[in-house]
């Protein structure tokens, strides 16, 4: 296995984290309720804190500090799936994005846990502990909303399935796949997307929300690879609007 | 002059949880490690939530502790090595903590597989169990929000992982 493929790997945790970390925080002091508010502000700064981990572990590997790397990439450069840069839409979209992303960051610290680098199993353990609370958070929401009322089900529903053609491509292979799966770094994308799907279908089952034949939906792929939504770049132009004004500040 | 490890932890004691201020990083548990090589002291320690802001307060704070005391040949490191869990919480540092108006998070030797132990949070006020879980996220990343039905007040847990 190369060094590349090993950075590809975390390059795609890293960027996620950060971009989804940046959409939660856009619901801080928007939130439909106080403790919800909270819940996703505090995702927002675990996820971010969590991304810092990843490019320092990048930075490790002889990538630029985390900060060059997080504030001034453009949007092709970016190798995260297109699900997490989404706008956050109404509550029930971001709600069940957090569900469906949360799920399949569990299963994917859960492999890296056993990685033989001793670094990334680390991180990786830590984050298992920490990610939790995450699933927790969005199981509650999907039983309670998915059952509350008719409007609240429709709503968490048609959410769910604008959702998962994007959530799909969250498990987009890399050309490095067999490399890293051979070097036991860890399972691979498919055996992830594998469990996922058992994992989230004994959710929405007693969510009372219906899942789609999963050879009827198409995955949206791209992100991995540079290719992202219209969505991408303005959100970066936002991020880092005051890390350049003065880049070489220190804070 | 030369110091032992326990002189350190005994000078670390000062250093408070700036979240936190009853509980020192010592009885937090997240000191986890103090090496003295001749005059050179290395203290590592370890965040309890990675994403945790606070983190860089608490090494600048041990390295000002130490050198307040004359210790200026010290190296602070922050390390994922022995990562924390919420075990490491000294007795002294869970008596802080419920005096302090907060639940101490479960003593659970390694084996949490599911969260279902901060659904009935020990109340720090009237010790009930008869609690609800209110919200797995609180004012800082290593709280949840609680109400005791026994007592009605809301109380805050500092979380188990």
């Amino acid at each position: 296995m190369t060094e590349e493929a090993l950075k590809e790997l975390l390059y795609k945790i890293a960027d996620d984290q950060l971009i989804l970390g940046h959409r939660n925080s856009e619901w801080t002091g928007v939130g439909p309720l106080l403790e919800e508010d909270i819940a996703f502000s505090s995702m927002a700064q675990d996820k971010v804190g969590h991304s810092l981990a990843f490019y320092n572990l990048l930075h490790e590997l002889g990538e630029q500090e985390p900060d060059i790397v997080a504030f001034t990439r453009n949007a092709d450069q970016f190798h995260n799936s297109q699900f997490v840069e989404l706008p956050i839409g109404d509550y029930s979209f971001s709600l069940v994005r957090h569900f469906l992303y949360d799920h399949a960051e569990l299963i994917r610290f859960n492999m890296l846990a056993e990685c033989p680098i001793d670094e990334i199993a680390d991180v990786a353990k830590k984050l298992k502990g920490e990610i939790k609370y995450h699933v927790m958070h969005a199981n509650t929401w999907m039983k309670q909303l998915g059952k509350a009322t008719e409007e609240s089900h429709n709503k968490m529903q048609s959410a769910l399935n604008e959702a998962l053609p994007y959530a799909l491509g969250m498990f987009e292979t890399s050309e490095f796949e067999n490399d890293l799966i051979e070097a036991g770094i860890y399972a691979g994308e498919a055996a992830i997307e594998l469990k996922w799907k058992d994992n989230i279908t004994m959710v929405l089952e007693e969510s009372g929300l219906s899942l789609p034949s999963w050879n009827t939906i198409k995955p949206v792929y791209g992100g991995r690879k540079g290719k992202h939504t219209d969505h991408l770049q303005p959100l970066l132009d936002e991020m880092t609007e005051v890390f350049k004004e003065d880049p070489t500040a220190d804070w | 002059m030369s110091y032992t490890k326990e002189d350190i932890l005994l000078l670390l004691d000062e250093v408070k949880d700036p979240e936190i201020p009853v509980i020192s990083l010592v009885d937090l548990g997240v000191i986890t490690d103090i090496t003295i090589v001749g005059e050179h002291v290395s203290v590592t320690m370890t965040p309890t939530f990675l994403g945790c802001p606070a983190i860089d307060y608490m090494k600048n704070d041990i390295a000002d502790t130490l050198n307040k005391h004359g210790i200026t040949n010290n190296t602070v490191t922050v390390s994922l090595k022995d990562s924390w869990n919420s075990d490491k919480v000294t007795e002294k540092g869970r008596k802080a903590l419920k005096e302090f108006g907060l639940a101490p998070p479960p003593v659970h030797n390694n084996l949490i597989e599911d969260l279902d132990i901060i659904e009935h949070a020990e109340c720090p006020n009237c010790d009930s169990t008869n609690t609800t879980l209110k919200s797995p996220f609180g004012p800082t990343l290593c709280r949840s929000l609680h109400h005791c039905n026994n007592c009605g007040e809301a109380f805050e847990s500092f979380k188990p992982i």
